[in-house]
């Protein structure tokens, strides 16, 4: 897994001939060590969060890819999310009419998808939606002019800002509102009078509780950054026209490594949503004269929806190898981005950090969806 | 006896006759419309020297970045060279790479799950858990890492594609070895004192070709797409070679100025040799396993 060290040491100072300084450089890097010293250092670093010195530019890899990792994660979940929607909403619909002409179509898109290079379709999108229409913007993450740049914490509000703000904060006291009302209340109880105070209470408190966050993170033309995740980000800092921005960047990245990751959910959903529409129990509740978009998407999906999740444990693997070329399509700052630039330069301790970076994010995310998986079905217990 | 049967068993899954698919309804015809696919690319390939309208690697044939005309009828790229006979000549290193990569994979892979999943015990264990964490790592990162070290060139990037790829064939034999072991004509020959070896090249074997041959096809697709991706990142084999990968990775830098001839033709090219690998899969997996026949 780990890719051992030339000698970028001689790379770097090809131009200038210093054996001296070549030396203390080689010292300072640990490259004077044999192989095996070299590899021991490593591990017992790679424990302690510390993944070496970049050779490009002698700072420490492991805040680099700190820094570049929310780039991956964000384009990951909401290319994940596309996938799977886009693959059970075609795979349910191709299961309805199965054998029919929409079947098959259905079942070609998805072959179909398979067969595309992912840089491909990220570079045909930018020439339509970016370079042809204008829509979207071809690369990058977040417009220039809203580049962060360190911690500022500016008290004015832009303008417009306060009306979304105002809308955004009514919002996370609904939801909390919601929230509360689904807990507590089944289906045929009344409002009771205490309710309704606690629920004006609860309003109350979601309300101040973001406008308190918003207010803290409001900043005039920078991103204020405090997950990582810069929807979420735009989000906290309760301004919407930000938060459009974002989505417009992310939104063709996201598109183009989920279509090309949905081929395998259509199928995986078609073939188990077969197998459960000929079960007893569809059967049954079509008899009661309950809707098909109910009976299908409500009853019959929850069966299916199982093998799903264990392969969206499969594919993350996948999807990682994808976003490192979507990444370098789209100029994306993530963490695959950052890897093949490093390429380049032959920078080994980065491209090593960030390849053992991406097997721990793999494994993670198996581990998480093992885990929900344990929960979500209740015939396994860990 | 024994022995032509099972080489007549083996032949009829690996080469039906066309006329046999055709009659096995669709799968069938994927199959047979894939292979077409793809044999139309290598014998296009192939003959490439004899017709192609312009020498591809000749420079500043037309003017740079001309868009498509009759007399160019795919456009010329930034160095002015002819797409057309850079699409037709094109396929060659992608189909080295995937031939190539296919062919250690089964060389590796084969014998390793057979071997392997058959003795059973810690040997196995340890395989298997060799073999699964390289499965569960993102296959063209770690193509990339073992690229990185070993180098460019077409054998290196078969050969780091094959590292991703091998497990894929261990695991898909050991699940089906694991089975067929317990049959009652293998444990027979077992207690009749034929070797390891025979047991496993003349009773297990034959009854895994059929899941190999889907791994194989699928193997082709995604080496091709990885050997893309990788030259897509600057990891190519050379350059003096015309090559779709190259191209569209070459093609991304004109893509602001409006060149979309560059970078189309070569992808549509990946699409379609990839596709037909990917369709004889579908078909394949179809065929050797029939479920939901209603």
């Amino acid at each position: 897994m780990r890719v051992l060290p030339g000698d970028p040491v001689l790379l770097h100072f090809e131009k200038m001939e210093n054996p001296a300084a070549m030396a203390a450089m080689r010292v300072r890097l640990g490259l004077d060590k044999p192989l095996w010293a070299q590899y021991f250092d490593y591990v017992v670093g790679l424990f302690s969060g510390n993944l070496g010195l970049s050779m490009q530019d002698y700072s420490p890899v492991a805040q680099q890819i700190f820094s570049a990792f929310p780039a991956t994660l964000e384009l990951a979940i909401y290319s994940m999310t596309i996938a799977v929607l886009i693959g059970i909403f075609l795979g349910v619909e191709s299961s309805k009419a199965y054998n029919k002409p929409k079947d098959h179509m259905i079942r070609v898109f998805g072959i179909v998808t398979y067969a595309i290079p992912v840089f491909f379709l990220g570079m045909i999108f930018q020439m339509i939606f970016g370079v042809g229409l204008h829509w979207l913007p071809v690369g990058g993450r977040i417009s220039p002019t809203m580049e962060p740049r360190g911690l500022i914490i500016p008290l004015s509000l832009p303008p417009g800002g306060f009306i979304s703000h105002f809308l955004l904060s009514s919002l996370a006291g609904l939801i909390l509102l919601v929230i509360y009302l689904a807990a507590t209340k089944t289906k045929h109880k009344k409002l009771s009078r205490k309710d309704l105070i606690v629920s004006l209470i609860i309003f109350i408190v979601g309300w101040s509780i973001w406008t308190g966050l918003g207010w803290y993170y409001i900043s005039i033309g920078e991103l204020r950054i405090s997950t990582g995740l810069f929807t979420i980000d735009s989000l906290l800092e309760g301004n919407i026209y930000k938060f459009v921005l974002t989505l417009k960047y992310l939104f063709l990245p996201s598109l183009t490594l989920g279509l090309v990751l949905c081929g395998i959910f259509i199928r995986l959903t078609r073939s188990n949503m077969l197998e459960t529409l000929r079960l007893d129990f569809v059967t049954a509740a079509k008899a009661r004269g309950l809707k098909e978009s109910t009976v299908t998407y409500s009853y019959a999906l929850r069966n299916a929806f199982l093998p799903v999740l264990t392969m969206m444990g499969l594919q993350f693997a996948i999807l990682l190898a994808g976003a490192v070329l979507t990444e370098t399509t789209f100029s994306w700052p993530g963490l695959g981005r950052y890897l093949v630039d490093r390429i380049n330069f032959r920078d080994y301790t980065a491209i090593q950090g960030a390849v053992v970076v991406f097997g721990i994010f793999v494994s993670l995310v198996s581990l998480a969806i093992d885990l929900l998986y344990a929960y979500l079905d209740p015939r396994i217990r860990l | 006896m024994q022995k032509l049967k099972i080489k007549k068993s083996m032949l009829s899954h690996l080469l039906p006759g066309l006329s046999s698919l055709a009659k096995r309804g669709l799968a069938g015809w994927l199959v047979i419309l894939g292979a077409i696919i793809v044999a139309a690319v290598v014998v296009m390939t192939m003959v490439s020297p004899w017709i192609v309208p312009y020498d591809p690697s000749k420079i500043n044939v037309g003017q740079p970045l001309l868009p498509p005309s009759p007399q160019f009828p795919f456009g010329t790229d930034n160095l002015g060279q002819d797409m057309l006979s850079r699409i037709i000549s094109g396929g060659g290193i992608m189909l080295q790479v995937a031939i190539l990569s296919v062919v250690v994979c089964l060389m590796i892979g084969v014998p390793l799950g057979l071997f392997s999943s058959y003795t059973g015990g810690v040997i196995d264990r340890f395989v298997s858990l060799i073999m699964d964490s390289v499965y569960a790592f993102p296959g063209l990162i770690l193509a990339i890492a073992i690229a990185l070290v070993l180098g460019r060139g077409v054998i290196n990037m078969a050969l780091s594609i094959a590292v991703v790829y091998v497990p894929s064939y261990f695991r898909v034999i050991r699940s089906q070895v694991l089975s067929i072991k317990e049959v009652p004509y293998v444990e027979a020959a077992n207690a009749a004192g034929a070797r390891k070896r025979t047991i496993l090249s003349r009773y297990i074997l034959p009854n895994v070709v059929p899941s190999i041959a889907v791994v194989a096809t699928v193997n082709f697709a995604d080496a091709i797409l990885t050997a893309a991706g990788l030259t897509f990142i600057g990891m190519g084999v050379s350059v003096d070679v015309p090559d779709w990968g190259w191209d569209l990775a070459n093609g991304r830098n004109f893509l602001l100025s409006g060149a979309w001839w560059v970078i189309t033709f070569p992808g549509l090219m990946i699409i379609l040799l990839a596709l037909g690998f990917t369709l004889m899969g579908e078909g394949l997996s179809e065929l050797s396993n029939p479920r939901l026949e209603q």
